[in-house]
């Protein structure tokens, strides 16, 4: 009945027990979804169940059997696959090269190009991801990326899949194509496993349901028992108010003001002008160059245009210029461009800022007197003395912002700021940034997420290819973004 | 990815510290006991001070590592400012005759030197953004030339008055602790204080792990990259200082293989040769290793000296297997 089990597992890092006891049961042709708040312990449990890591204690079960995978490759010749919550793809081979490492086709010694190449377009093509099998991995897009580690999957015959996070880069339309292939898995008779913090798509495909919190299953079940106010409920055990706070703002002086801003081969012509006070959301689909505006506009990256920080014209090409001037961009991308994985909480945190702690020699006192502060500010969990790399996903995002926050921005560009971020911690952020701005401070908030525009912006800009396609109001709709990302009306309401 | 030994990485990070330290231990033991002058006092004296011209510049080394960079001419460089330091002295004897004030200006000059060399590697690096091992392989052909086309071919010799007086530099010291044993020191001292508590170390650190994430955190990291490389070249212009008065001689061939021997001396200590983490005190260790292992070839006769060469390749090949085992992730 099931296929592949975890009875009473418990797993330690060190002196430090991360799961207590966890059960979990996968049945074939079941959906079943894994839901907590970051740091549950969701990653932790999925790795034992496909073999990247043994547990401390306690069993898992194959087909009713206690297994111990050797490692991964083991698991996998089982025909359990798992796709990490990070990517796990050589960045410098191309599409083809990746889906096939490690189990190349052959024709006598020699690889067989034809045959592979054939595979990866059907491949890419039932996941109706149009980019070129010979595209470099470095070169796509992080949904691109996704959706090459899931064709990787896909290639082999699986008996249980497990993803972790595998939509928290999607836009909607990719996160569509994507449950349509869990479904057409279901229907073969796979057992998918897979953690959201999207709460709608588990209701939308879950079979099965599971809920941690704090390194224990909370709740299991039919996932039809549930619906997502419950769930929000049982993951942060509490009742959840409303995900979004008051918009209280009262606009305050000018904070910035760009015009022309050109950032050659992203964006044209963009214009605005923000004040302190208040948040101007950025809509627009995956690649419709939000990101590299901004980071034109902050000096990472090359750009051209007319910029005013407070009334004064400003030349931006570095982004310790901008944070000279005030201003910060915090990127969507933490594990690349925003945290040093290898690295403490406490270098980690400080790095940006490090100047307030320069008495000639670092004050590293004064260093973990600022961490205590973010840890308490922005409820940051995981072991103090961790390696960054090592904590869960949402909890490394709120390191990444205090980060930022420790440099004491008055313009802060947030680029998807709720990314792999469960639903209470949301809310959390979702405060937060609404705090900053009555403190008077401007934001910007770049996000795919509709919802979390809508409900957080005081006004809302579009973007498409690169340019500003249209500007609306807070009672913005959802529909009039994405007419406007998808270019079916161009308008520009006057502010 | 996380393998199944991830939770024990704190204690690999220690055997990583313990390894090298580990293995002087036993290099200073073996010698200890198969030759009963090595631990006296000249022996260890001498082991000091034929570390301190690598060392002097292997401390720099370390800085350039941490940050990701590499610097293939350190040796080169130092040949070629040890001739135009001759060269500087000996032209200065004749108006300024045979005192202080000509050495005094020929540190000044190697100084210089050093810290031009130094800016001219990390300029074409950082503001061209050419590979460092291509710069440094370009600079480090460079000035092997030169000092062999300002040599002649032959040998620059300091005036012979001038060296007597220059002599003590090297031979000289204070307590019987000759003057490169306690440059070194002083050295060695101020790269551990810079590397651990200051912002400069930490930002050394920080590009060396993740570059992409130096920039994103504001992090000048053209300048610290310059930075690095013109510590660098101001270090082998100290080294030189103290080596040209050893021989007072400069040649095609001084300083040849320094580099090498610089950059195993930071990987043997445990600096991570991809760059993110650095340790000077690791680096000293190192050097000594390095030198000790020719001492102990000359003062013993199992070996011939002439395999120092392979010995040494051997630990530093075992000291990188050892660091990739401890690797944190
Ligand atoms: N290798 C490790 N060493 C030390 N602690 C670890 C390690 N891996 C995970 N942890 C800790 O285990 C806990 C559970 O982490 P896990 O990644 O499973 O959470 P998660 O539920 O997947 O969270 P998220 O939603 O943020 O991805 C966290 O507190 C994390 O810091
Ligand atoms: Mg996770």
């Amino acid at each position: 009945m099931t296929v592949l089990a975890l009875r009473d597992v418990s797993r330690s890092f060190g002196p430090i027990e991360v799961l207590h006891g966890v059960d979990i049961a996968l049945r074939p042709g079941r959906v079943h979804a894994l839901i907590g708040e970051n740091g549950a312990g969701k990653s932790t449990t999925m790795k034992i169940m496909t073999g990247y890591q043994p547990p401390s204690s306690g069993q898992v079960l194959l087909d009713g059997q206690p297994v111990s995978f050797a490692n991964m490759g083991a698991a996998e010749d089982q025909g359990i696959s798992m796709i990490h919550q990070e990517f796990n793809l050589a960045e410098q081979l191309t599409v083809e090269q990746n889906i096939f490492l490690g189990r190349e086709l052959k024709r006598g010694p020699f690889l067989d190009k034809t045959a592979m190449r054939a595979r990866t377009r059907e491949l890419l093509d039932r996941l109706e991801c149009r980019v070129s099998p010979d595209r470099v991995v470095s070169t796509l897009s992080n949904s691109d990326k996704q959706m090459v580690e899931i064709a990787k999957a896909l290639l082999r015959e699986t008996r249980v899949l497990v993803m972790d996070e595998p939509t928290a880069v999607l836009t909607r339309a990719e996160t569509a194509i994507l449950l349509r292939q869990v479904r057409a898995l279901r229907e073969a008779g796979t057992a998918v496993l897979f953690t959201s913090h999207k709460l709608d798509e588990v209701e939308e495909i879950a079979d099965d349901l599971t809920i941690m919190r704090d390194g224990r299953v909370v709740w299991t079940g039919e996932a039809s028992l549930m619906n997502q106010h419950a769930m929000a409920n049982a993951m942060v055990g509490r009742e959840m108010s409303d995900l979004f706070p008051a918009k209280v703002s009262a606009p305050g002086e000018v904070a910035l003001e760009v015009a022309n801003l050109s950032v050659p081969g992203f964006s044209r012509d963009v214009g605005f002008t923000l004040c302190r006070g208040e948040v101007l959301g950025v809509a627009g689909l995956i690649g419709s160059g939000r990101t590299e505006t901004f980071e034109g506009l902050c000096g990472l990256r090359p750009a051209t245009g007319e910029v005013r920080v407070f009334g004064q014209p400003a030349r931006i090409d570095h982004p310790w210029q901008a944070q000279a001037l005030g201003l910060c961009y915090l990127t969507e991308d933490r594990k690349t461009r925003g945290l040093l994985l290898g690295k403490g909480l406490r270098e980690n945190l400080t790095l940006q800022a490090l100047s307030r702690f320069d008495r000639g020699l670092l004050d590293t006192g004064a260093e973990e007197r600022a961490l205590d502060q973010a840890i308490a500010d922005f409820d940051i969990r995981g072991h103090r003395d961790a390696l960054v790399g090592n904590l869960s996903g949402g909890n490394q995002q709120k390191l990444l912002f205090a980060k930022t926050m420790l440099a004491d921005p008055q313009i802060i560009v947030i680029d998807e700021p709720t990314r792999g971020i469960d639903i209470g911690t949301k809310q959390q952020m979702y405060v937060l940034i609404r705090r900053l701005a009555a403190e008077g401070r401007a934001i910007v908030v770049i996000s795919s997420e509709m919802q979390e525009v809508i409900g957080l912006a005081d006004r809302i800009l579009v973007m498409r290819h690169g340019r500003i396609t249209g500007e609306l109001g807070a009672d913005a709709t959802e529909d009039a973004i994405v007419k406007l990302a998808m270019g079916v009306a161009t308008e520009r309401e006057p502010a | 990815m996380t393998d199944a030994a991830a939770p024990a990485a704190p204690r690999r990070i220690r055997m990583t510290v313990i390894g090298p330290i580990l293995a002087l231990v036993l290099l200073v033991i073996a010698g200890a006991l198969m030759n009963p002058n090595f631990l006296g006092w000249d022996n260890v004296t001498n082991v000091l001070a034929r570390s301190a011209f690598i060392g002097i510049i292997a401390v720099g080394m370390t800085f350039v590592i941490t940050a990701g960079g590499l610097d293939l001419s350190v040796g080169s460089m130092a040949a070629f400012i040890a001739g135009l330091m001759i060269l500087v002295m000996n032209s200065l004897v004749p108006s300024m005759g045979v005192g202080v004030p000509v050495i005094l200006v020929g540190m000044a000059v190697a100084l210089l030197a050093g810290l031009a060399a130094g800016m001219l590697n990390g300029i074409l690096i950082t503001r061209l953004g050419i590979e460092a091992f291509i710069v440094t392989l370009g600079s480090m052909g460079i000035y092997r030339s030169l000092v062999t086309w300002l040599a002649d071919g032959g040998t620059l010799s300091l005036d012979f008055g001038l060296r007597s007086l220059y002599q003590p530099v090297y031979y000289g010291g204070i307590f019987g602790i000759t003057w490169p044993i306690i440059v070194f020191a002083v050295v060695v001292v101020i790269g551990e204080i810079v590397m651990r508590s200051t912002a400069f170390g930490r930002y050394c650190a920080a590009i060396g792990s993740n570059e992409q994430v130096a920039k994103y955190s504001s992090v000048r990291v053209d300048r610290v990259r310059l930075m690095t490389y013109a510590a660098l070249g101001l270090l082998v212009g100290i080294a030189t200082i103290m080596y040209v008065p050893r021989l007072g001689s400069a040649s095609s061939a001084t300083g040849m293989l320094w580099e090498l021997e610089a950059i195993a001396a930071v990987i043997i200590g445990g600096t991570v040769l991809k760059g993110g983490f650095g340790r000077v005190w690791g680096t000293v260790i190192g050097v000594l290793i390095l030198t000790l292992i020719g001492n102990l070839l000359n003062l013993t006769d199992f070996v011939s000296p002439y395999l120092n060469g392979a010995i040494q390749g051997a630990i530093i090949v075992l000291a990188v297997v050892l660091q990739r085992e401890g690797k944190a992730r």
